[in-house]
């Protein structure tokens, strides 16, 4: 009801940049985070080490960056290595992992989600079972609220 | 353990007289009742009726048996008890938008009421004038003030808020006190002085306690995490993150253990004992047992017919509380070794817990 329905294309001056009191969220790029080496990788992947590569994929998170291609790339290695991965061998790989990691690949498997592609959404429903049961709700939770996300 | 219901609303919070005999709660309304123990049923003995939004906060102080009540019509009343009879007197905190919660100081002689106005407001009893007089801190608060809590020195403030960063503030005010010593957390405490900072909460912080000697500072924030501040330690933070869903209230029951609760209707047990030792303990509920028995041969048919399903299904929760517990109090025992402790919930229970150490 209190929704102005009319274009609002006349107003020239966003206003909220002039306020003083806006509130600035401190972000800082850190530069060393690029995402996982996605050459390395491969290279894994293509000789069966399966485990090296999920836990490389899982390095370097491009949690702080602030452009959106280098998390484009993080998110495109990681499902490589997600899909790559046999089903039976999905439950030891999470138990590898310590509570941020496993933070980590549920912050991956969402915004896997997110863009479905073939098979994609089937393999992260996999995984989403498998994570859930070590993270729990909470997990899940530190998804939605998280300010800084891969 | 024991359980009692007030109703089907869910109670958004509750406090209690200094000898426990006597609660008063809020069923999301804009009344307060004040109910009275007899035996094992409580009775309704007052009805505290000023407020014209839903209250937010209640705090009732033990000694001098004031009742502070907060609530989203952006006022605050302290109401003192005349020939049986609940008056009020009405605070002028100067906020513009809804007070969120509210806390008398351990010496009772000032209270601090959190509000959605980005502000914490100091409220202070002036005798010449005969009125409540409050004192703001706004900076650098950027969001509502969701929790407060005061530590033992009746000076230092703790304020967690939605701009997910919890900070201990000086609320001391010249008029009505002495100059207080050092402490830990700092020695220069002017009015609105900021002790401590922490940003990178994760969410929400929900609730503050300072530990029983006030050199620890616990939170709960909405990531599902529980996090404590060690002034001993250099004010280091650790942080544990847990597998449930938030919590919304934490208390310390004794110098290293602490009880939480939140969305997922049932207290846990934490302990901490330094700088990256806070570890989940248990869950303070006794699970219910499930009474599946001996089910006849009828009962089971009867059921595929019913539901289509032969087993039964439960559709109450293996816990107490039947939906999220909003608020946990110190119900017995001195802050140092509590005894008992009692939690309300959206539910509209209120169920005190036993503690043993």
């Amino acid at each position: 009801m209190a929704k102005n329905t009319l274009s609002s294309r006349f107003r020239g001056v966003d206003i909220d940049e002039y306020d003083e009191n806006k509130f600035v969220d401190d972000q800082d790029e850190a530069a060393e985070q690029q995402g996982p080496d996605a050459c390395e990788v491969d290279d894994l992947i293509r000789q069966g080490d399966m485990m090296t590569a999920f836990h490389i994929a899982l390095r370097n998170p491009p949690i702080n960056s602030k452009n959106p291609a280098v998390k484009e790339r993080a998110q495109a290695v990681v499902l490589r290595v997600l899909t790559a991965f046999k089903s039976s061998d999905i439950e030891p790989a999470v138990k590898s992992l310590d509570r941020n990691g496993v933070d980590l690949l549920m912050k991956y498997i969402y915004r896997g989600f997110e863009k479905p592609s073939d098979n994609s959404s089937a393999i992260l429903l996999q995984w989403h079972e498998k994570a859930f049961a070590v993270g729990g709700l909470g997990s899940i939770v530190r998804v939605l609220t998280a300010r800084k996300s891969v | 353990m024991s359980l009692y219901s007030f109703g089907l609303e869910p109670l958004s919070c509750h406090a209690w007289n200094k000898d426990r005999t006597q609660i008063a709660i809020s069923p999301n309304s804009n009344v307060v009742h004040i109910y009275q123990k007899q035996g094992k049923e409580w009775t309704k003995i007052h009805e505290l009726t000023e407020h014209s939004g839903r209250i937010t906060g209640i705090d009732w102080a033990p000694e001098s048996n004031r009742i502070v009540t907060c609530a989203s019509d952006r006022n605050a009343y302290v109401w003192t008890l005349k020939d049986g009879v609940w008056k009020p007197t009405l605070v002028l905190v100067r906020i513009n938008r809804a007070a969120t919660c509210v806390k008398w100081s351990p010496l009772e002689n000032k209270f601090a009421l959190g509000s959605g106005a980005k502000l914490i407001s100091v409220c202070y009893f002036e005798k010449e004038n005969d009125w409540w007089l409050s004192k703001h801190i706004k900076k650098p608060i950027n969001s509502t003030v969701l929790s407060l809590d005061w530590h033992p020195n009746n000076i230092l403030l703790a304020a967690g808020s939605a701009d997910l960063h919890c900070r201990i503030f000086s609320a001391y005010i010249k008029d009505i006190e002495d100059k207080p010593g050092p402490t830990p957390w700092g020695s220069k405490m002017p009015f609105g002085e900021v002790l401590l900072e922490y940003k990178e909460c994760g969410g929400w912080v929900h609730s503050v306690c300072f530990s029983p000697s006030g050199d620890a500072l616990a939170w709960v924030s909405h990531n599902s995490a529980i996090s404590v501040a060690s002034a001993t330690q250099g004010k280091e933070v650790t942080q544990l993150t847990t597998g449930h869903l938030p919590l919304l209230s934490v208390l310390y029951v004794s110098e290293t253990e602490i009880v939480a609760a939140g969305h997922d209707c049932c207290p846990y047990q934490f302990s901490y004992k330094g700088p990256g030792c806070l570890e989940f303990v248990k869950k303070v509920d006794i699970p219910k047992q499930s009474s599946k028995g001996n089910k006849s041969a009828m009962q089971h048919f009867r059921n595929l017919d019913k539901k289509a399903t032969a087993e039964e299904e439960e559709s109450e929760l293996a816990c107490l509380h039947q939906n999220s517990i909003t608020e946990l109090c110190v119900l017995e025992g001195p802050k140092a070794k509590v005894e008992k402790f009692s939690s309300v919930g959206l539910d509209g229970a209120m169920v005190v817990w036993d503690f043993k150490h």
